[in-house]
């Protein structure tokens, strides 16, 4: 029996496997979600011999794209998903989430294992994943590079809001000869801040935990925690637990109930 | 006149039937050379319309269609409603307005407040000074107001309201009120015989039947057949949502709701629960100040305190066995937001339930992000 979790976020897509299998692998999200969903089917059939429309599998699909996986049997938001990934590392009575994604940023608070309360950033991308991929894009640079870059400069202060503002802001810095350095540690600074308010407005429960793409990142992880004078823990397989969720859901499910 | 049914603006003929009918029947109400009062609050007291043989139909918008028109004189970032009514108004897109002999407008929020000066351009407009406290002192003012509110429709419309008409007109109202207090009270049931959405359109077409004395009869009917032949709704998590003014495009959170696999019980918007919840004293000998306290009690966030919302709430939560509150926010409107804290601390403090907030305008963009909130917040219950 195969327990699969397919999380398909706004630029990567996760997969996690439980059961007779106990794996992991990502992809990236490309344009059509549905292509994606594929892509998926194809290589858990080459790299695991897993045939998911004959083999007993049950597949829950989490995420943005979580409607376009017409193989799935049922679709769970990613905030649900989160909260139960987490599961196999941690032991939760109560703790918060922090998930910072590529479109959404969430914090999650959970009770007994259930998500007991959550807040989404607004629409705007400020404080998301995204900011900061457009403006590793501006400079030029990885998003890792971003990262190293910041922690050797001092920060100077972004002031725009909005991303397409701090674009500007950042090619006006950029022409005046700013140092990248500062210019990386001030983007970095802008979302750290961003979400360290969402968290400070739902409050933190119990411990706190990083997850999704940022979670494995040391930096972030030490600049968030500074900024909210707190520690928090980060999980190596962090990017995965909206997949390792909805996989473990389906596992619960399948052994309560007999199908999901 | 014009030949309303060609006329009709594309985007009228996927309104409900109901409503697209009372286009038809408003020009029977000119035809008839009765006045047809605009308002855009349930603030203003309908029997004084129905007191003169007139009709009050409401002329908040609720489409996207002309915001483009209305940020030509408006800002940007003002509230969607406040928007769409005023670009409706002036690009004559709006029947009602359009036939509407006169607009009544109150003070409610600023915006609503400031925007009414530039509609006075166009039209004639009434504003009504509403208090910001349901005070004593705030009651008198009210009352004030409503004696003036009398003064215009008599000289305007060149007829006389009487004691004895205002009675009348109390008594129609109060049946109204009561009769569709009772058709919505079908949802305090375990088993449910009409979606949220349903009941929706049922409580918002109602308000565009203009002959109040038709409706108890109407809706007597209507909740027997619903009752022999629909089938039953039950075992949903039941949600209540509360906030802003909601429907037409910001019926997207009703619908995330219940494709999601909720069924939204209670509404406390207006159009819902919160202008219906009082009648008026009947044969009081005063019935200009047993109007006045009926309308004052509204629990809108514009007031300041605003305990008649939570108490409202309150009863709502427990008679229709609510799980969960949704607290619907128009982009920009200030009194609703704010007050937003307050009713997340009684929902998940006082009546332990959870709750969520929900930011929107009236664009499509960001049913994506709605239906992931909504479907998480009922996975959560
Ligand atoms: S929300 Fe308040 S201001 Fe708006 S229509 Fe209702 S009562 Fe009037
Ligand atoms: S929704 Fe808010 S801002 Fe808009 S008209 Fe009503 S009270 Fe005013």
């Amino acid at each position: 029996m195969y327990f699969i979790g397919i999380d398909i976020g706004s630029t990567a897509s996760k997969v996690a496997i439980r059961g007779k299998i106990i794996d992991e692998f990502v992809i990236p999200t490309g344009w059509n979600s549905k292509e994606t969903a594929l892509h998926i089917k194809n290589k858990l059939l080459k790299d695991f011999n897993i045939n998911v429309l004959k083999d007993d599998s049950i597949i829950i699909s989490t995420g943005y794209g979580r409607v376009s996986v017409p193989y799935s049997q049922k679709q769970i938001t990613e905030i649900t998903c989160h909260g139960c990934g987490i599961r196999e590392q941690f032991d939760y009575d109560l703790c918060t989430i922090v998930d910072v994604g590529g479109q959404d940023t969430k914090v999650i608070n959970l009770k007994d294992g259930f998500v007991d309360d959550f807040l989404m950033n607004d629409k705007c991308s400020a404080g998301t994943g995204k900011f900061l991929e457009i403006m590793a894009n501006r400079l030029n640079i990885t998003l890792d590079e971003l990262f190293e870059l910041s922690n050797l400069g001092e920060k100077i202060k972004i002031s725009s809001m909005c991303t397409v503002f701090a674009e500007s802001e950042i090619i006006s810095l950029m022409g005046e000869g700013e140092k990248i350095e500062n210019i990386a540690s001030g983007i970095v600074d802008s979302v750290v801040v961003k979400v360290a308010q969402l968290v400070k407005r739902q409050g933190i429960q119990g411990d706190m935990i990083l997850t999704g793409g940022l979670s494995t990142n040391k930096f972030f992880n030490k600049y968030l925690s500074e900024e909210l004078e707190t520690k928090i823990n980060s999980y190596s397989k962090g990017r995965y637990a909206g997949a390792i969720g909805a996989a473990l859901i389906a596992e619960d499910k399948y052994k309560k109930r007999g199908r999901v | 006149m014009i030949d309303i049914k060609k006329d009709l603006p594309e985007i009228f003929e996927d309104f409900a039937e109901n409503r697209q009918n009372s286009f038809l029947k408003v020009r029977e109400v000119k035809e008839n050379d009765n006045p047809l009062i605009g308002v855009f609050c349930k603030f203003f007291p309908q029997e004084l319309a129905i007191a003169i043989d007139g009709t009050a139909v409401s002329l908040c918008s609720t489409s996207d269609e002309t915001i483009a028109d209305a940020e030509k004189d408006l800002p940007r970032n003002l509230c969607p409603l406040i928007k769409s009514s005023y670009g409706f108004a002036i690009t004559d897109k709006c029947p009602f307005f359009y036939f509407s002999d006169l607009v009544v407008g109150e003070t409610t929020c600023d915006g609503k407040k400031k925007m009414y000066e530039y509609l006075a351009e166009t039209k004639p407009v009434h504003v009504m000074e509403l208090p910001n406290k349901q005070s004593k002192e705030g009651l008198v003012l009210w009352e004030k107001e409503i004696y003036k509110m009398i003064d215009v429709l008599e000289e305007y419309f060149g007829r006389k309201i009487t004691k004895e008409k205002l009675e009348e007109a109390i008594k129609i109202k109060n049946a109204e009120r009561t009769a569709v207090k009772d058709f919505y009270e079908i949802m305090k049931n375990d088993e449910i015989p009409v979606s949220g959405l349903e009941l929706w359109h049922v409580l918002n077409g109602i308000t565009f039947e203009f002959d109040k004395r038709a409706v108890p009869k109407q809706l007597k009917d209507l909740k027997e057949k619903i009752f022999s032949e629909n089938e039953k709704i039950t075992g949903k998590p039941r949600i209540l949502i509360t906030g802003c003014p909601i429907g037409g495009a910001t019926e997207k959170v009703i619908e995330a709701v219940e494709n999601h696999g909720g069924v939204v019980v209670a509404y406390e918007n207006c159009g819902g629960a919160k202008a219906i919840d009082r009648n008026v004293e009947e044969d009081t000998g005063d019935p200009i100040r047993a109007i006045a306290e009926k309308y004052i009690e509204i629990g809108c966030a514009c007031m300041s305190p605003n305990p008649n919302r939570m108490d409202l709430l309150n009863r709502i939560v427990d008679q229709y066995k609510v799980d969960g509150v949704i607290d619907m926010h128009l982009q920009a409107c200030q009194p609703f937001q704010v007050e937003s804290l307050k009713i997340k601390r009684f929902a998940n403090n006082e009546k332990n339930i959870p709750y969520i907030s929900i930011e929107t305008d009236y664009s499509q963009s960001d049913i994506g992000q709605i239906n992931t909130r909504v479907a998480a917040f009922i996975e959560m219950i």
